[in-house]
């Protein structure tokens, strides 16, 4: 690696502290997932009943839950899940909407009125309703929330490209690149899309905040990550069980997200104002 | 003339370090226009924002000088007494009458609301006395137009109503910030009328303030030329208009078309070089860098407003005795 | 006039948005794969039922007529009968929907309670101590997940203080609104973060505005020119906020019952969704979504009413 790639952060860090302090908070989270089986300092599945509800203590900082599994452990290992949840997300929703949108604004015509119908009536429906309702068809599962995600969450971005399109289209570079004779599969992706793309970007960062209360919450019912996986959201919902005699369970993981939640909102508004995008 | 009503002197609003109005020095007697002319950045605006005591925010403060209106001088007032003297002593009205009335009031609700705060007029009584106003300033059907948004008005007839809601508590002077500018051609001349007009009825006295000549000139009984923050030339309209002392004036009045500048067919004179903006003040005199009678005592010292020709200059070398 | 014109077009437009609703949730239940009668009567249908189900929804037809006859049938009212209730959809929902609705106005009525006094505070001392930390408070709430706040909120007043239930909803009024209060909070408190934070904003432009400039001008004290133009014209806007922002609330409702035990649409959904009771799914996702349509065209309605300028 050279020396310049780490400097650079450190630098933006200096001169835009809530992205140095977001970049701070999320990437410890990163490297906690991915050194997991080095920093957590017990099995995060395995259980030992004599050791069950014990409350925090030096050999177990967060506590036990009801099956003797160390808090600790399962939320440094839940950085994985909820990393991942955070990621693909966003990821999934971010392409299609971005490629959907980018098509619709470009071409227009009746193209562009079907596709706005179909985006009107996504957004009719409530973001998490839809959501469970289709995960009711496929299944509860972390691979129907993924699903579901990618079917619902599409519209903002694909709405936030087609707006920036719709501004571009007119503009003299792609004016000037429709007479080299381009194609427009040229034009969209390598001309539109690379002067468009900004604001998506910005908006998938605090996009990812409400990706991740989102899966949190569908596994907290129930519907998302199964146990005994450790996530966030699953460890909640295990500990509202015990939570007059162990408030341990439910508030660390709670606090974890928390914290990956605001890392992302930081990062998002010192994105914004690097870009000079707002929301 | 006899006493002034407002006697301004050696008055300083500083953002910083910075001056934007550096000690100037006027009076405004009983019913008199004086109007308060140069280009945009000459401090003008921020001249009258500081009568009002309104800047535009925390940094820009009145720094030194005084602002005297009868016993009170309004440069020292506590803020609690100065903001009982705004809209009764001094009314004010503003360049955009568009963003400057409130768009969710109705307009006699907006001229109303002084006299029901302030004079405790009850609901029925300040609203008939909106009505009136809006008479006055020359709204057709005023009981029904008091009923309207201001988006419901044109231009000028918001102009007009702002003027009706900055004399609703009838104060003596009337601060006018360039209250044509935003107004077409023919709606300006009404406005102007309306001013006089009001001025005879009332007894008010205006100081209006215009990067126009030509407005100034319709209006104004006397006129103060401001340039970078000072005033360079003040004296009675028609002695300034027709014979100019410093070359600032002279220059401002042979850019107006029409006058005596430029004739059909010839391009418009300017005046050579930008204004200095309040950080980068040249030494001396601070039109010198821009003036074709600049001399090395120009450059030196700063020139000390006298009275000459019946007039107050700032300069070392006037244009006495020389016809333009 | 304009404004009555408004009034009465405006609801053709969402006539549109309702049909791809209903093609949506139709779309959503028969997607499902295996037999069609199966998931609309569950495992144990009589031979009878199957066959009144049969002619009912015309299971026989091609799928163009099964639409048909499916919005026909939610004309009449019909959505059909949940597996797990054994009674009509809509009656279900009629008796389900009195919680979420009581909870959905209390938290936007606690949110504006909360954020209108704290933007206040903030914009008036913008730049101060009180300002920093309402935007830090308000930056933070939005990361808190609901269902975690709900029960911290259960922890602190419910077990330490013993002031609220700790779940469930009441018989008569007054202890319904006792158990309502901790939810209400919950989405409160998160809601009142967005709110604030664009009220703030709209707040700071309004005082610097031009015309609280003039009001200034014409001798109102700060406190006046606040209460009677600024707080007006910022308050406009954040009825739109709210009404965009529905959707988002409707989510937290369906999320906090859960954690409350409210005996609402919300738990009658992720409860069908367990108990694969399809029907009451797409029957709850589409009032859901009629809600919100709904929600946005009165908001419309309200700001066209409220804001003069709005050209109609």
């Amino acid at each position: 690696m050279r020396a310049g790639s780490l400097r650079l952060p450190l630098r933006l860090g200096r001169r835009y502290p809530a992205f140095g302090l977001g970049l701070g908070v999320v990437g410890l989270w990163l490297l906690l997932a991915l050194f997991a089986p080095l920093v957590a300092p017990f099995d995060p599945i395995l259980q030992d009943g004599t050791i069950a509800l014990q409350p925090p203590s030096p050999a177990h900082p967060f506590g036990t839950d009801n099956f003797g599994r160390d808090v600790l452990s399962r939320v440094i290992w839940g950085a994985r899940i909820d990393l991942q949840i955070a990621f693909l997300g966003v990821i999934f929703p971010f392409l299609i909407g971005t490629v959907l949108g980018t098509v619709s604004g470009y071409f227009g015509g009746l193209v562009d009125t079907v596709f706005m119908r179909i985006l009107d009536v996504v957004l009719a429906f409530p973001f998490l309703v839809l959501m469970l309702a289709i995960i009711a068809i496929l299944g509860p599962g972390l691979a129907s929330f993924y699903i579901a995600m990618a079917m619902v969450g599409w519209v903002s971005y694909a709405r936030l490209i087609r707006a920036q399109v719709l501004v571009l289209r007119g503009a003299d570079f792609i004016v000037a690149a429709k007479s080299l004779g381009f194609g427009p599969l040229r034009i969209m992706f390598r001309h539109l899309l690379p002067n468009a793309i900004a604001g998506s970007i910005v908006f998938s960062m605090s996009d990812a905040v409400l990706v991740l209360l989102n899966g949190a919450a569908v596994s907290y019912l129930g519907l998302g990550v199964q146990p005994p996986v450790a996530e966030w959201g699953v460890m909640v919902a295990e500990g509202q069980g015990f939570i007059t005699t162990a408030w341990w369970m439910t508030t660390f993981p709670g606090l974890a997200i928390v914290t990956l939640a605001l890392g992302f909102s930081l990062l998002a508004d010192g994105l914004g104002d690097m870009l000079g995008v707002r929301e | 003339m006899s006493a002034p009503l407002l006697s301004v002197r050696d008055l300083r609003v500083s953002a910083g370090p910075l001056d934007l109005v550096d000690g100037i020095s006027f009076d405004l007697g009983q019913g008199e226009i004086l109007g308060l002319v140069g280009e945009s950045g000459s401090g003008k605006t921020m001249a009258c924002r500081a009568l009002m005591r309104l800047l535009p925010s925390r940094q820009v403060a009145v720094t030194g000088g005084r602002i005297l209106l009868g016993d009170d001088d309004l440069a020292a007032l506590p803020e609690a007494d100065m903001r009982r003297l705004r809209g009764h002593a001094l009314g004010m009205v503003f360049q955009n009458p568009a963003s400057h009335l409130d768009p969710v009031m109705r307009i006699g609700d907006q001229i109303a609301e002084g006299l029901r705060l302030h004079r405790g007029l009850d609901r029925k009584a300040a609203w008939a006395a909106a009505i009136d106003l809006l008479a006055q300033v020359g709204i057709p059907d005023p009981a029904r137009r008091a009923r309207n948004y201001p988006h419901e008005f044109s231009g000028g007839m918001r102009q007009r109503a702002m003027i009706a809601v900055a004399l609703s508590c009838d104060p003596g002077i009337l601060i006018a910030d360039e209250p044509t500018t935003a107004l077409d051609v023919t709606v300006q001349a009404q406005i102007l009328r309306l001013l006089l007009a009001l001025r005879e009825a009332r007894g008010l006295a205006i100081v209006l303030i215009s990067h126009d000549l030509g407005v100034i000139a319709q209006t104004c009984d006397r006129i103060a030329v401001m340039y970078a923050g000072r005033i360079v030339e003040q004296g009675a309209k028609t002695d300034i208009l027709r014979r100019p002392l410093h070359p600032y004036t002279q220059g401002l009045i042979r850019c107006q078309p029409g006058e005596d500048g430029g004739g059909p067919g010839l391009p418009l004179p300017t005046i050579a070089g930008q204004p200095p903006s309040a950080g980068e003040m040249p030494a001396g005199c601070r039109f010198h860098p821009r003036c074709p009678r600049a001399s090395e005592t120009c450059r030196r010292e700063m020139p000390a407003p006298h009275a000459l020709e019946g007039r107050i200059v700032a300069c070392h070398h006037p244009l006495t005795g020389e016809v333009p | 006039m304009d404004r009555f014109r408004f009034v009465l077009f405006r609801p053709l437009q969402l006539l549109p948005v309702l049909i791809g609703i209903s093609i949506a949730t139709f779309a959503l239940v028969r997607s499902i794969p295996g037999d069609p009668v199966r998931v609309l009567l569950g495992p144990r249908g009589t031979p009878e039922a199957i066959a009144r189900i049969r002619q009912q929804f015309g299971l026989d037809e091609p799928l163009w007529r099964q639409y048909f006859y499916f919005v026909e049938n939610l004309l009449d009212g019909r959505m059909g009968k949940s597996i797990v209730y054994k009674i009509e959809i809509l009656d279900l929902v009629a008796r389900r929907i009195e919680p979420t609705l009581a909870l959905v106005a209390g938290s936007v009525l606690l949110s504006l309670l909360l954020a209108v006094p704290l933007a206040t505070l903030a914009a008036r001392n913008r730049g101060g101590l009180a300002d920093h930390l309402v935007r830090l408070v308000s930056t933070s709430g939005l990361g808190l997940p609901a269902f975690w706040l709900g029960l911290m909120l259960i922890i602190l007043f419910s077990i330490h203080l013993d002031l609220f239930p700790v779940a469930g909803y009441g018989e008569t009024l007054a202890d319904r609104l006792h158990h309502l209060v901790l939810p209400c909070l919950t989405i409160a408190l998160a809601l009142s973060a967005v709110l604030t934070r664009n009220l703030r904003a709209s707040m700071i432009a309004e005082l610097q505005s031009d015309q609280a400039m003039a009001a200034r001008a014409r001798g109102l004290s700060e406190g006046q020119v606040f209460r009677r133009h600024v707080l007006p014209n910022s308050l406009v806007p954040t009825i739109n906020l709210l009404a965009v922002n529905i959707g988002w609330l409707i989510g937290s409702t369906v999320v906090i019952e859960s954690v409350f035990a409210i005996p609402g649409l919300g738990q009658l959904l992720v409860r069908a969704i367990f108990a694969r009771d399809y029907l009451v799914v797409q029957g709850v996702a589409m009032i859901f979504a009629c809600a919100t349509v709904t929600v946005n065209f009165i908001a419309d309605i309200a700001t066209a009413l409220a804001d003069p300028r709005v050209r109609l």
